[in-house]
């Protein structure tokens, strides 16, 4: 099901050649507009879909085993922090409208700035420890599991 | 060539890749490194690349040790049954004892997980899994790594690894080109970590034309982590265990949240179950260890996805196929229905296409199954990639060198598809091991171990001339012929990818011998796999897109004849299901309970292979009592 777009929509803007985790959303030099240039690494991925502006990118079925007549289109809406699906199935007899979350919070708003945090003290650095922990690792005053917390030995054998 | 040579010097740690792990690394490395330089290098757009490039749907390795649902053992011991045995077992712990903190951090930063409404718990899948709304799980993790990193360099192809002069076998950067500027890129490091692709799109895949790109794992999974690695000169493991998944037929979307939340199974043609009538003679060749047909029932230990596959494969083959998932019951619930179908929409909206083309509802209607091509990974359901160094407190003198998930190369880490023994990591797993290199790597740099590095202009000179060659190739030779694609003097990069793909097929055991391989076949493939190397030094690129192109092959190149290396070494059948040697169809437990390992001279091009042990740490039950 490789991608398509629609002359009228595409200005050529290009948000969907930035993004393009194949790299085969590209201009053309004649109608500056985006195509994609290499159906057969398209991995159905929706991510120029998303990103594009004008909702100018669908999705046509790959030829070798989908047939024509079916829509699968998506809008992203970063600032709601929710996705919305419409699938409409070849016959006309499914028609079906999903909705999802995206994010919970505001973007990049809650990921921490880790120059800004205080050092890590030597002990930790010699500790098997990764930042945050041992808090994030249970929540609670748990601490990081060792062989030796849980009983374990490492010993060489075909069986267990 | 007319393009700019790009120099970023003074590096301390350089992300080779920003997938998953790649973020976790850059994210991480912040924090041991507060004034160190961070730099990352992504094929694509760090926003939409690597696996999860689409979203996930799931977390499927999540310990839950705060509702006390696993202690890291648990998940060793699933990883452990699921491969055979055949996994590092301190790597595993490792990440299993930390992949909670990442989760956890994910959720505070964002990441919609779904929680169980009755236990206020996340919403279990299966054992180690959780749900979640995973279809912007790459940005938001990618903007951890935007924080952390001093500069990023999305559009890099790295090819190769830059060698230390000063001291044999140390690594001093990577170099590749911009695949939209065209411009040379030299990134000289104290320390890389390797977090890029593993690889899809290296045997022939069951769909044709256009449909090529409809591979299960992402077709931008080029195997760039290994074939940046070999290149160095790291020894690479299990490299045989390529994983073959059942999956939805043509889309292959996901099965995971079918079986597990909506509790739908799985039935031959005539409606039968299948899987049990073919364990008998299965156990015979496993071993009841792996496969206890009596036992099973009381134990309720789950099946080996391979041997399951291989259940699979033979129903098809004696003629009652297709396989079908049975959703006609579970659809019926209109809430299940539409996990469902979000559940394509999350992480692989192919397969809603699919059905929306075919007119498949689910609701009415049984889908069929099949089982892929093989593919060549490290992070999912197989452990495939380098030999690399466990953490101290926990690995035996075979499996440690000084800093956790560094490579044989010093200086050179490996996370995510890039490290090997170490299935099941998936999303949080391949973060959490990135955040363990670069912790490592900090370490590394702090200790003194990367001070004097040298790296002489004439092997920057060399690595260009190398990979602009061929740019070079095609302008040379394209006025030869009046017009097409047929050329005495090269292949283009689809020719030889064709080429790779047909020789992996037939001699290593793909979809069209039914996974079936022998020593015969695989000597022959090697010495075609030869032809092609030497052919690939022929390759032409008519633009930098395709030049792009060529590099990928080339590392796609390197990872299938270590691929062709391994199985033949291996001589066993240890994954029935995955892959079958015909002149060796049991499991051989007296012999083969060991881990393969496998170096490749940069300089010939000559394979060593080696056994290292394969040690455990947990007993095959489980003792509840024992942990806490």
């Amino acid at each position: 099901m490789p991608t398509f777009v629609y002359m009228t929509r595409c200005d050529g803007c290009g948000h969907c050649v930035d993004i393009c985790p194949s790299d085969i959303m590209h201009i053309d030099t004649t109608t500056r507009r985006a195509y994609n240039i290499e159906p057969n690494m398209c991995w159905e991925c929706y991510s120029c879909v998303k990103a594009c502006p004008h909702n100018a990118i669908d999705v046509r079925g790959y030829a070798d085993f989908a047939p024509l007549g079916h829509s699968v289109r998506v809008i992203r809406d970063e600032e709601k922090g929710v996705i919305a699906w419409r699938i409409k199935s070849r016959n006309g007899k499914k028609d079906m409208n999903l909705l999802a979350p995206i994010t919970t919070k505001p973007w990049g708003k809650h990921i921490p700035k880790l120059s800004e945090e205080a050092a890590p003290s030597q002990e930790m650095v010699n500790s098997q420890l990764l930042f945050n922990e041992p808090k994030y690792i249970r929540l609670d005053d748990g601490d990081l599991h060792t062989l030796e917390s849980n009983g374990l030995k490492m010993k060489a054998g075909v069986y267990y | 060539m007319g393009y700019k040579t790009v120099v970023e010097d003074n590096i301390d740690i350089l992300v080779a890749g920003a997938g998953m792990a790649g973020t976790g690394a850059a994210f991480e490395a912040r924090y041991w490194g507060q004034d160190k330089k961070i730099v990352i290098a992504e094929k694509a757009n760090m926003d939409r690349s690597g696996a999860v490039a689409q979203g996930l749907y799931a977390i499927n390795t999540y310990m839950g040790t705060r509702w006390g649902e696993n202690n890291p053992e648990d998940h060793v011991r699933y990883a452990r049954m699921d491969l055979m045995g055949m996994v590092r077992e301190d790597l595993l712990f490792d990440m299993a004892r930390h992949v909670d903190s990442a989760v956890h951090q994910f959720e505070e930063w964002g990441l919609p997980l779904m929680r169980d409404p009755k236990t206020g718990a996340y919403q279990r899948e299966g054992r180690l899994q959780i749900m979640i709304h995973g279809e912007s799980y790459k940005p938001i993790v990618s903007g951890a790594a935007k924080k952390s990193a001093d500069i990023i360099y999305n559009r890099i192809c790295l090819t190769h690894m830059l060698m230390d002069e000063a001291k044999e076998n140390r690594v001093a950067g990577a170099v590749g080109f911009n695949v939209r500027t065209g411009d040379y890129h030299v990134f000289k490091a104290k320390a890389v970590i390797c977090a890029a692709g593993g690889a899809s799109n290296i045997f022939k895949p069951r769909s044709v034309g256009e449909g090529a790109g409809r591979v299960w794992y992402a077709p931008w999974s080029s195997g760039s982590a290994y074939g940046l690695m070999i290149g160095a000169g790291a020894k690479m493991t299990q490299m045989e265990n390529r994983i073959v998944l059942a999956r939805f037929k043509d889309g292959y979307g996901p099965v995971g949240a079918y079986f597990l939340h909506l509790k739908t199974y799985t039935q031959n043609g005539v409606g039968e179950e299948y899987e049990s009538k073919w364990f008998p003679e299965l156990s015979k060749m496993v071993g009841k260890e792996y496969l206890d047909t009596e036992g099973q029932h009381l134990s309720h230990k789950p099946i080996p996805t391979c041997l399951r596959n291989h259940a699979f494969i033979s129903e098809v083959n004696a003629g009652r196929g297709p396989i079908h998932m049975v959703t006609m019951e579970a659809f019926q619930d209109p809430h299940l229905e539409e996990i469902g179908w979000h559940n394509f929409l999350g992480m692989t909206v192919g397969q809603a296409v699919l059905w929306a083309a075919t007119d498949v509802d689910p609701k009415y209607e049984n889908p069929e199954l099949t089982t892929s091509e093989p593919y060549v990974m490290g992070s999912h359901a197989t452990g495939c990639g380098a030999w690399v160094s466990g953490p101290e407190d926990l690995s035996p003198e075979e499996y440690f060198w000084g800093y956790n998930r560094m490579t044989t190369v010093e200086g050179l880490f490996g996370a995510g598809d890039a490290a090997g023994g170490t299935p099941h990591a998936f999303s949080s797993g391949s973060f959490t091991e990135g955040r363990l290199a670069a912790k490592a790597a900090c370490k590394y740099i702090d200790d003194g171990k990367a001070e004097g590095i040298k790296v002489s202009q004439e092997q920057l000179d060399k690595r260009s001339k190398e990979i602009f060659k061929p740019l070079e190739h095609y302008k040379i030779y394209r006025n030869e012929i009046t017009a097409g694609s047929v050329n005495p003097n090269y292949i283009n990069p689809r020719q030889g990818l064709d080429r790779l793909q047909k020789l992996m097929d037939e001699y290593a055991g793909g979809v069209t011998v039914s996974y079936m391989t022998n020593e015969k076949l695989l000597n022959i493939g090697l010495k075609k796999m030869k032809a092609l190397e030497e052919d690939l030094e022929k390759i032409a690129a008519e633009d930098i897109h395709e030049l792009l192109r060529a590099w990928e092959l080339k590392h796609r190149q390197l990872s299938s004849e270590a691929v062709l290396q391994h199985t033949l070494f291996r001589k066993e059948t240890r994954w029935p299901g995955y892959y079958y040697r015909g002149d060796f169809m049991k499991l051989d437990d007296q012999n083969w309970h060991v881990l393969t390992v496998s170096r490749r001279d940069p300089e010939t091009g000559e394979y060593t292979m080696e056994k290292a042990p394969c040690y455990h740490l947990v007993g095959d039950e489980e003792n509840k009592a024992a942990a806490a």
